[in-house]
């Protein structure tokens, strides 16, 4: 059984098929990369995987329950324990120190404790500015506490909606190498992606446009 | 604990909006306070004020109380001397403990009388009447002072004092009106039978008043007139008194039941008090063969005037109750706009609606408590100017009134709150997050 089996979704805004009768698989442990041109979906596939919307129809099924009619409740439980978000803005709270920002998700999910997200900014690189605002970090930095965010519960699968897109190479690289280490791990990650460095360097890659999936290919160089 | 930080982190990032929610609160909160305080305290105040306005005290003759209030004019205008109070008698109301609060007071002798060939009430009594007391000093009383309420339609009071002829009267709207008389008409009154004379006065009528009750059907004249009308010379039938009086407390509620129930020292410290009742008691001990009782009526319009100014208040307490509400839920709005993506980010990393409710509850709460306190001293401060501005003496705090504004602001931040909390939870992390 694949941890997530998307069948013949479709999400529809009025006469705009924003995702068009998608099939998809993604195996446990499984990088994909997803890449398009802008508004062929990908977002909004993050969306509907992410437990944040709901397709006009299809099944979702992970873990082998189909989330695709539960209730706004019952979405919000199942992300927050299997689903870690990163998002291209960051969206720290902005009065929260990096720590903090890690905890909030703990406090969400069960406990906080600053010991477990101090190891999880360790994580990152980013110990020694635990203690920073958001604001007194580098975009890099903020997007590493994202990350540190994300890992913090141990979710099953990792969704990052372009991840890099607001980061200097230098930065890509470091979110790069921590994707290589959760991949390793055995974390799902799902990444969207403009950027064709970031989608080359996972084990698989498929393509939308206008809401329809052209291609799917497995990283013949993947390096793992 | 990890909300307490976060509730901290919400208040250095938003102090300003919250200061502004505060003393939103804070100005609700303290016309809440100085409305009820007002309105819990004005009993008292109005009706020191309404002192002025009318007798609060009646006192009869022992015979004509047993009769009760059946003792009414009889139809033939008779009344009786021996149910009457000696004219003499009067001025000795001036000799009691508390002469002092007797502001005024008017002996009236009412009698029916035939004017035109129809029977009317003709009132006798003092208007500005010059008395002299046994103490050697002299007052001027009677209803002039008693009825200031009264409005003049036309022309004027009686004036005892300007040397005028007595043959006089004032006569109320309504009467007029069907008798189609007007100032400077002549009324021909004619009263008892005695000793086959019809005993006829004819008076010029002076003024026309409006009193808004049943005096307005009829007449007023000086009282030796009707005294002769009903051949009563010397007597009056009633005293109407006017006292400034403390308000009543249990013990004067216990002396009025049955004055022997005191003990020694309440006795004591209820007859030094100004209770109407221990008034009514040493007029009295003054007068012995009357009865002196507190006046119904008078009562009544004052708690008018009371329900009519409660009702204002009350009135202006929902306004600015509307008010604070309609203030809140624009700031609570808003600031929860500002945040929908911390709030968005919040759902996202799975909190529930819930829990964010209760985050941003708690924060407004921490704040319309501040506010809320620091209103209700201000409240305290303007109960203050307003009672010494209307009613010239400062408004005791009522304990009740800080639990009955704890309760009202509570009401309005929670309905002030409504909004903003349908707003985040039809708030959707997917819609904030992407930056759609
Ligand atoms: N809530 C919505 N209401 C109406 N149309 C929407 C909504 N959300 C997305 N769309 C439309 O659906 C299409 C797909 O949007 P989506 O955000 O998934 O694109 P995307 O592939 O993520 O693009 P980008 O690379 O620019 O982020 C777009 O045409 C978009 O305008
Ligand atoms: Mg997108």
């Amino acid at each position: 059984m694949s941890l997530l089996e998307i069948r013949n979704v479709s999400k529809i805004y009025g006469e705009l098929k924003a995702l068009d009768n998608i099939n998809l698989k993604v195996e446990d442990g499984e990088w994909l990369a997803i890449m398009g041109p802008s508004g062929s979906g990908k977002s909004t596939m993050m969306n509907i995987i992410g437990c944040m919307d709901k397709p006009s129809m299809g099944e979702v099924l992970l873990d082998g329950k189909d989330i695709s009619k539960e209730s706004e409740k019952n979405l919000t439980s199942i992300r927050r324990d299997k689903i870690g978000l990163i998002f291209q803005q960051f969206h720290l709270v902005s009065y929260m120190s990096a720590v903090e920002n890690v905890m909030l998700s703990q406090y969400y999910h069960s406990m906080p404790d600053e010991k477990e997200a101090l190891e999880a900014l360790e994580r990152v690189g980013l110990k020694e500015r635990a203690k920073h605002l958001p604001s007194q970090l580098s975009g890099g930095e903020q997007q590493r506490v994202c990350v540190a965010r994300a890992l913090i519960n141990h979710p099953e699968i990792i969704l990052a909606d372009e991840p890099t897109g607001n980061l200097d190479e230098a930065n890509e690289n470091i979110v790069i190498d921590i994707f290589r280490q959760l991949h390793k791990e055995g974390t799902t990650l799902i990444v969207v992606t403009h950027d064709p460095e970031v989608g080359e360097v996972a084990e698989r890659m498929i393509r939308l446009e206008h809401g329809r999936i052209i291609s799917d290919v497995k990283n013949e160089n993947f390096r793992g | 604990m990890f909300f307490f930080r976060m509730i901290k982190g919400a208040y250095i990032r938003q102090w300003k909006k919250m200061l502004i929610i505060a003393v939103t609160i804070a100005l609700g909160a303290s016309i809440a306070t100085a409305m009820l305080n007002v309105m819990l305290d004005v009993g008292d105040k109005i009706n020191q004020e309404l002192k002025a306005y009318g007798a609060n005290i009646t006192v009869v003759s022992k015979s004509a109380s047993v009769l009760n209030n059946l003792y009414e004019i009889e139809d033939d205008g008779s009344v009786e001397v021996d149910e009457m109070i000696k004219e003499n008698d009067v001025g000795k109301l001036k000799t009691i403990f508390w002469a002092f609060n007797i502001t005024d007071f008017a002996p009236t002798v009412e009698t029916s009388v035939t004017v035109g060939g129809e029977k009317h009430k003709v009132v006798g009594t003092w208007f500005n009447h010059t008395l002299k007391l046994v103490t050697g000093e002299t007052v001027i009383t009677g209803v002039t002072n008693l009825r200031s309420w009264w409005e003049i339609k036309s022309g004027r009071w009686i004036d005892e004092q300007a040397s005028e002829n007595l043959d006089v009267a004032m006569i109320g709207k309504s009467f007029a009106e069907k008798q189609n008389l007007k100032v400077g008409d002549k009324i021909d009154v004619s009263g008892r039978v005695v000793d086959g004379e019809t005993k006829t006065v004819s008076l010029k009528v002076v003024g026309i008043f409006e009193a808004g009750d049943e005096s307005d059907d009829g007449i007023y004249a000086p009282l030796e007139k009707v005294q002769y009308l009903s051949g009563t010379e010397n007597y009056v039938q009633k005293i109407e008194v006017s006292a400034l009086t403390t308000p009543d407390n249990e013990l004067a509620l216990k002396a009025a039941k049955d004055v022997n129930s005191l003990s020694i020292a309440e006795y004591e410290l209820w007859y030094c008090t100004a209770y109407v009742s221990s008034i009514c008691y040493q007029i009295q001990e003054a007068i012995p063969y009357t009865v002196a009782s507190a006046f119904r009526q008078i009562a009544e319009s004052e708690g008018d005037i009371l329900d009519k100014t409660q009702l204002l208040m009350t009135l202006i307490t929902i306004m600015s109750m509307i008010g604070a509400a309609l203030g809140i839920s624009n700031l609570v709005t808003s600031s929860v706009m500002e945040r929908s993506g911390e709030i968005g980010l919040m759902k996202a990393v799975g909190a529930k609606n819930s829990q964010i409710i209760i985050l941003i509850l708690t924060e407004i709460f921490i704040t319309a408590i501040i506010g809320a306190v620091g209103g209700y001293f201000m409240g305290f401060g303007f109960a203050q100017i307003i009672g010494h501005t209307v009613f010239g003496s400062s408004i005791e705090m009522n304990g009740m009134v800080a639990f009955i504004v704890a309760v009202i602001i509570l009401a309005v931040t929670l309905v002030g709150s409504f909004p903003a909390i349908r707003l985040m939870l039809r708030l959707r992390p997917s819609e904030v997050l992407h930056g759609r």
